[in-house]
């Protein structure tokens, strides 16, 4: 990040890194008192609830919206247990403005159309005071008429394409330029990279990213150009011309968003194909500790992701964080950059409430600019009035045990810009 | 771009060409069997072969655990035994469901294809909802490469290898051995076939559990090169399909020949195009050529 006058990333402010190392000297369960004795009677429903929300005296009623079956359930457990975790959590603490919370749990079962009606259902009959969920980019755009319409709040988990900006959606996860712009400027100034390879699925998310991607190789970088950009439809298992084409370009880089199935097929038929980190540099921004599960560590070892969190993160925070996803799931279960993502949502939203004092959503969408969480597993993150968050991007690479070494941080947060300036 | 670097590229698309016919053929080879000389839609094809690389993912997971000394040799044993336990599920489904179906091909339709989202279900709820990766033997890893920038993938090669030998098989068996002469004779004329003492029920659950296993040989096989979890079957389910029926349902010629038709034109026009044209160009050629020819490629001069 060179360039001075860009307009993706903002120095923090003395306050804010302060905090931040603050945040960082914290294991969350020290965080515990200040906030949460409020008990119900200080808050009383009539006072927090006006908008005939399911809340009660005692209770809070949030739903959580995934796929639980169907193709998307692989991506979308991490998220659901994540999710789950910091809610059984913060009801240990007491719960939220003295009120324990309640989860209604749906199932989008990877169905587009589903996830419209069962956001529906939640929010017209069960009145829910937000919802936890959604992971590809087309369920989103599925439930966001109706929670705009019925005036719900969607706390979104997934990395994705950013143009986006609503009222009633906190995006927790990175829009495109924090994770993109930062793995390419890594790639040009560490690897010396000039000439990119981009390869994608073939639905929205890949090819936005790969088209801010372009403009970036092509304007922002030195000398750096674009010597091929492929597409391939979702599911397609078989990459052997690609490979070939890759060799006959030989780029600096293979930039890579290739997701699910495709994925194991992509990194097993490179290293089949002679194509392994000793000899090719990769980066990709769709394969975290979740999808090595299924590509297996030895076929994508040496390869370098972007991301904003990894499992092996040395914080204090984290480390509290994955003894406590592994207590609740298994000594083998890992945690991804969407499921860290996930865990941050309940976090936020209480964080928010206790900060307007109310559960009602106009209240929430209002108060969540400026809403710090320092006890977030990938370090420090902030909400910004555009409802996405400030966080640091991050390279690691992958090792053949499944996890990641991070190799490159971002000195300060990113801010995040959804609808960047020169990149649409 | 020398020109022995052109040569090592046209080498390896060529063989790129190869093996996406092996794997075309092998997931189709089941189907061909079933759809093709049985006429069920086996909309479970797909959750078959799943089973085949569920079944190398836990006779890798046990060969760790247990026999650590033979990683390096569990693949071959798995892979018969991929092909045991998906013939057993299908003997049972072919008992349980299937046999009564048989005069509705619509219904089997949709009951197999209700029988796959129930096994879709069952692998997460055993597995797990996320994909795993099964420890492959070394020697099943890497590329072989004969001269400098020439590299031929292993497991592409071991994927030829294997759809040589079960085609070979399954050639032999349908026109040398008695079960062969027992299925045709039913395909033909099953009336006829029963009044020659031929049990044709039985022939049936036999020839539906055949294709199962060659199914699950085929699932296994792609855990080389594919994706192991609840869903990757629907990943090859289409295309086994594509193969089966523009070939010719009926004719394993056919599917052969079907098999190596798509796999050049859809390696080629990748190498040419981008992916997802070169995914249309195939499709429109298919779509094309069924339209002229709506009995594919090879039909079977069977009179039904």
């Amino acid at each position: 990040m060179a360039d001075k006058k860009d307009p993706i990333q903002a120095p923090l402010t003395d306050t804010q890194r302060r905090k931040m190392l603050m945040g960082m000297a914290s294991a969350p369960a020290l965080m515990m008192p200040a906030m949460t004795w409020a008990n119900a009677a200080q808050y009383p429903t009539a006072k927090v609830n006006t908008t005939k929300l399911a809340v009660t005296d005692t209770e809070v009623v949030v739903g959580q919206l995934h796929s639980a079956t169907g193709t998307m359930a692989i991506s979308e457990t991490g998220s659901i247990q994540a999710e789950q975790l910091a809610i059984d959590q913060i009801n240990a603490m007491g719960g939220v403005l003295g009120r324990k919370i309640r989860v209604i749990k749906e199932d989008g079962a990877s169905d587009w159309p589903t996830f419209a009606e069962k956001s529906k259902k939640l929010l017209v009959q069960d009145h829910v005071a937000c919802v936890f969920g959604c992971w590809t980019s087309a369920s989103r755009k599925a439930v966001l008429p109706i929670f705009e319409k019925e005036n719900g709040m969607l706390y979104y988990p997934t990395f994705y394409e950013g143009l986006e900006q609503s009222k009633n959606v906190i995006y927790t996860g990175q829009e495109a330029t924090q994770q993109i712009l930062f793995g390419l400027d890594w790639a040009s100034k560490e690897k010396k990279a000039k000439t990119f390879f981009l390869v994608g699925s073939d639905y929205i998310w890949p090819r936005t990213s790969m088209k801010i991607a372009r403009k970036h190789i092509e304007g922002h970088l030195r000398a750096s150009s674009v010597v091929g950009e492929e597409y391939y439809p979702l599911g397609h298992t078989n990459f052997n011309s690609l490979i070939n084409k890759i060799k006959l370009k030989k780029p600096d880089v293979i930039f890579a968003a290739v997701v699910g199935g495709s994925n194991v097929a992509f990194y097993k038929q490179l290293k089949a194909a002679g194509i392994t980190a000793s000899k090719q540099f990769l980066l990709t921004i769709s394969v975290t500790e979740d999808e090595v599960l299924g590509i297996g560590g030895e076929n994508i070892a040496g390869f370098y992701s972007s991301m904003k969190y990894f499992q092996s993160l040395d914080n204090p925070n984290n480390k509290a964080f994955v003894e406590a996803f592994k207590k609740a799931y298994g000594p083998k279960s890992v945690i991804g950059d969407v499921t860290q993502a996930g865990y941050l949502g309940p976090w936020i939203w209480k964080a928010t409430v206790e900060k307007a004092g109310s559960f009602d959503v106009d209240k929430i969408a209002a108060a969540s600019g400026g809403i710090e969480l320092k006890t977030a597993p990938e370090g420090y993150v902030k909400v910004h009035d555009n409802h996405h968050l400030w966080s640091r991007a991050r390279i690691g690479m992958a090792q053949a045990d499944g996890q990641f070494k991070v190799v490159a941080e971002s000195p300060e947060l990113i801010q995040p810009d959804p609808f960047p300036k020169g990149y649409q | 771009m020398s020109f022995t670097d052109i040569t090592n590229i046209a080498l390896m698309q060529g063989f790129a060409g190869l093996s996406l016919f092996a794997v075309l053929l092998l997931m189709g080879l089941g189907l061909a069997i079933i759809f093709g000389q049985m006429g069920v839609i086996n909309m479970a094809h797909g959750e078959f072969m799943t089973i085949g690389a569920y079944t190398i993912y836990m006779f890798s997971t046990l060969t760790e655990t247990y026999l650590p000394g033979f990683v390096s040799a569990y693949f071959p044993v798995a892979i018969i035994a991929a092909f045991f336990i998906a013939f057993v599920f299908g003997w049972i489904v072919e008992w349980a469901l299937i046999r009564h179906l048989y005069k509705r091909p619509l219904d089997t339709l949709l009951a197999t294809w209700g029988l796959s989202l129930a096994m879709q279900q069952t692998f997460r709820s055993v597995f797990g909802a996320r994909e795993v990766s099964p420890t492959l033997p070394d020697w099943l890893l890497g590329s072989w490469a004969p001269a400098e920038g020439l590299d031929i993938p292993i497991n592409g090669m071991f994927v030829l290898g294997l759809t040589a030998v079960v085609t070979g098989g399954v050639l032999l068996a349908l026109y040398r051995s008695r079960w062969g002469l027992r299925v045709r004779a039913t395909v033909a004329n099953r009336p006829m076939a029963n009044a020659t003492g031929i049990n044709t029920k039985r022939t049936d659950r036999l020839t539906y559990a055949i294709g199962c296993g060659i199914a699950g040989v085929a699932g296994a096989a792609f855990t080389t090169i594919g994706s192991t979890g609840p869903t990757s079957g629907s990943l090859y389910i289409v295309d086994a399909f594509l193969v089966v029926t523009f070939g010719g349902a009926g004719s394993l010629l056919g599917t052969v020949a079907s098999a190596f038709g798509i796999a050049q034109t859809q390696s080629i026009a990748e190498f040419f195009l981008t992916g997802s044209m070169a995914k249309v160009l195939t499709l429109l050629l298919i779509v094309t050529i069924l339209m002229i020819r709506p009995q594919g490629l090879f039909a079977s001069k069977i009179r039904r």
